[in-house]
């Protein structure tokens, strides 16, 4: 059993010390892909399927360069293709591709629980790459792992996530993860995007946006699903820019330099910008960087390898 | 005709006429014929022992789902009214909810033959409010009545349009029975598959505000006040709810209510790890709702207990939650989960229990039995209120498995369930 047990399906309930692990494994490979040749040996023979029930299209390739420079097999089944369409349930269709002898399931699904419900039923190692509205613990991760990088220690620091939190699986990660290393917590957005029950997950709430930039060393921007407009969530998506959205003017009266993050995909001038995300501020891009990385140190710990073999994979590619 | 049945030495609880002494039982040719003190039972009679035993009218659940016509791969009303006997119930009433709706005379009559022919529990149909469950038009409930329904429900679904509601309750008065409506706001409960609190903002899960249920609670209470008619609201699961029902009490409205086993007993963190057996609607809510319940079922604000019970098939709660279709069983294990939360934590007496699961669902309801009184029906529930034992899926009789309860230990099981005379269940052999 690895330092993480079988499966990774959250943050939540992850410790202090498992999370660091994780980013310290992360960190040295980032540089497997900086190289010309960007693969290490670690997985060979391992088979490992990228099961995507929802559209994705960063997060899926990110994982499957994360499987192939670990030198992973690997098989993407997505929903349009597979035979979920065909009114098979998630249990046959996980049991269907275990029979054939696999390793892991990397699964993102539009149901909350689901990757929970696989992991119990299946001797597979299972990783969440995002649920419903529940989790996504690689992207939080690739977050902490880029936050650190920019503030160092995140004990104190303060953190404002911003916007649709009460759709976002990626808050719910980022909240934990944020949590469990010392950072203060915060979320922004109309109240009618916020769970009701926020406070009691420990965070304080800033209805304005300008109040959590005055407060905030870093700011984690979430993408504005274009449907809760007709859902009735908001009025409009010009009105969420102009009370809500993270612009240069508002940035500009922040007290200090703020790391700006979005887990993508952006919606330029919704939510964000586009010379917020563009700017110097910004860190998007070295969040897509880092989340191949975090993606390798998760594979890399759950196939069970020590956390101090991660530099000695590192050394091989050399 | 059966032989004539003889309890002795239990511990008689009849709250319909103060009862609570040890004696015997003597029923004769379907009817009590005797109660209390030693009785000499005549030649030929069949003695049943029952010391340590509580000896009680039969009980009453008058919200299940046997999901026949339609569904009778997940139930039957045979294997309802045999999981019912197996829990100590004598009698229950079938929501309308099948398919085809129960919203007719055939299909009342249907449901109440299949009953008398099972020969276990008393099988009392609902007729649909309205046609379809559809709530635009109302259903026949004078041929429903003639045909054997006790009341009408569109149950799972509310009866939005206030004005069908209240017609409803107007035009029920003819015919004495009580409307009973599921309280749910559908726009506010839309999608949500469980309480809204913490639990659900902390798994993901689109919430169910109290308030979707209290807002439809009022309206009912405020209804029945305009017309005059009987409401009965179903399986209550907030505290404001019971509040408010209290409010329409002491108003004077003709308003009388339920609460389910499983919201005495369990909180939405149950739900934790995804468990589907722990989803239904209205959906588990927080330890305050609970010990409101509680006490609303104790001060008399909440009339009676009922199981709500729904069987599932097994695949059908083998999936994603917000999948998983709503209910659990729960005629084989209420009466353990009532005894276990409410009689050994100090809630209820046993008389009240008794009172509340036998007494005031036939009195709510206008049904014979819940009483032991000379010259009533010889419908009897005998159990042992100490008796531990470990909930088993498996051996339910019912076909339905979906509990939140299974592997648990309860206390008090029925031993001995008895309709019509006839010993219908021995848990002894």
């Amino acid at each position: 059993m690895s330092l993480l047990g079988k499966d990774l399906i959250g943050i939540e309930g992850l410790t202090r010390e498992q999370i660091t692990t994780i980013l310290d494994v992360a960190d040295p490979l980032k540089a497997i892909s900086e190289r010309a040749i960007k693969k290490v040996p670690t997985l060979r023979g391992m088979t490992v399927v990228n099961l995507f029930f929802e559209a994705s299209t960063r997060t899926r390739i990110s994982f499957e360069f994360a499987e192939k420079r670990m030198s992973a097999d690997t098989v993407n089944v997505a929903t349009a293709v597979s035979s979920v369409s065909k009114g098979e349930t998630l249990v046959d269709t996980a049991r269907n591709l275990e029979a054939m002898k696999i390793d892991m399931v990397v699964i993102r699904h539009p149901a909350s629980g689901a990757p929970r419900f696989l992991a119990d039923r299946i001797e597979s190692n299972v990783i969440n790459a995002g649920d419903g509205t529940h989790e996504h613990p690689t992207q939080g991760l690739l977050d902490l792992l880029t936050l650190r990088s920019h503030l160092g220690s995140l004990e104190g620091k303060r953190i404002c996530i911003c916007g649709d939190v009460l759709h976002s699986r990626v808050a719910r990660s980022n909240i934990w993860g944020l949590k469990a290393l010392g950072a203060q917590v915060a979320v922004c957005g109309p109240r009618s995007l916020l769970p009701g029950a926020i406070t009691d997950l420990g965070v304080e709430v800033f209805g304005r946006i300008e109040e959590a930039i005055q407060w905030a060393d870093a700011l984690n921007v979430l993408r504005l699903q274009l449907e809760r407009m007709e859902r009735g969530y908001i009025p409009s998506l010009r009105e969420y820019n102009r009370v809500f959205g993270l612009t240069r003017a508002r940035l500009e009266r922040a007290p200090k330099d703020l790391v700006i993050l979005h887990p993508g995909p952006m919606n330029r001038g919704v939510e964000i910008d586009s010379d917020v995300a563009d700017g110097p501020h910004s860190v998007i891009l070295e969040q897509v960087t880092n989340g191949v990385a975090v993606r390798m140190a998760v594979l890399y710990l759950l196939a069970g390898n020590a956390p101090a073999l991660a530099d000695a994979a590192k050394a091989e590619s050399a | 005709m059966t032989a004539p049945l003889l309890l002795t030495g239990g511990r008689l609880v009849d709250p319909s006429q103060g009862l609570d002494a040890v004696g015997d039982l003597l029923l004769i040719d379907g009817k009590v014929a005797a109660i209390g003190g030693a009785i000499a039972g005549p030649d030929g009679a069949r003695r049943i022992d029952c010391a340590g035993q509580v000896v009680a009218p039969g009980l009453i659940d008058v919200h299940v789902h046997l999901r026949e016509p339609g569904r009778e791969d997940v139930e039957t009303v045979a294997t309802g009214a045999h999981a019912a006997v197996a829990g100590g119930f004598t009698a229950v009433a079938a929501m309308p909810n099948t398919r085809p709706v129960t919203d007719n005379q055939a299909t009342v009559g249907f449901v109440k033959r299949q009953g008398e022919a099972a020969g276990f529990a008393r099988v009392y149909p609902y007729g649909a409010i309205t046609v379809g469950q559809m709530g635009e038009t109302l259903a026949e409930f004078g041929e429903m009545v003639a045909a054997g329904a006790v009341a009408v429900s569109d149950d799972g679904k509310p009866v939005e349009n206030a004005h069908i509601l209240r017609t409803a309750l107007e035009y029920a008065q003819t015919f004495g029975i009580p409307v009973v409506e599921h309280c749910e706001v559908m726009a506010l409960a839309h999608g949500g598959a469980m309480h809204e609190g913490t639990v659900s903002a902390r798994l993901g899960l689109k919430g169910i505000p109290a308030e979707a249920e209290e807002i439809d609670v009022i309206r009912c209470i405020l209804l029945a006040k305009l017309t005059g008619g009987h409401i009965h609201l179903c399986h209550l699961s907030t505290k404001g709810s019971v509040d408010l029902v209290r409010w329409g009490k002491d108003q004077g409205v003709r308003v009388t209510a339920e609460v389910c086993s499983h919201h005495i007993s369990l909180t939405h963190e149950a739900v934790e790890g995804y468990n589907t057996n722990a989803k239904m609607n209205p959906p588990l809510r927080t330890a305050r709702d609970v010990e409101a319940l509680q006490q609303g079922l104790k001060d008399g604000t909440i009339d009676l207990l009922v199981t709500d019970h729904a069987p599932h098939h097994y695949d059908e709660k083998e999936r994603e939650f917000a999948d998983a279709p709503n209910g659990i069983v729960g005629l084989e294990t209420a009466l353990g989960v009532n005894v276990t939360w409410l009689v050994d934590r100090g809630i209820l007496t046993i008389p009240q229990l008794v009172d509340r699961m036998s007494c005031l669902p036939a009195k709510v309801f206008h049904l014979p039995g819940g009483t032991l009184a000379t010259g009533s029906i010889s419908d009897v529930t005998v159990f042992d209120p100490t008796r531990a034992w470990v909930v088993d899926p498996a051996a339910f009789k019912s076909k339905g498995r979906n509990t939140p309860y299974g592997g648990q230990t309860l206390r008090g099981r029925a031993t001995c369930t008895i309709v019509g005379g006839r010993v219908v269940h021995s848990l002894d052999g």
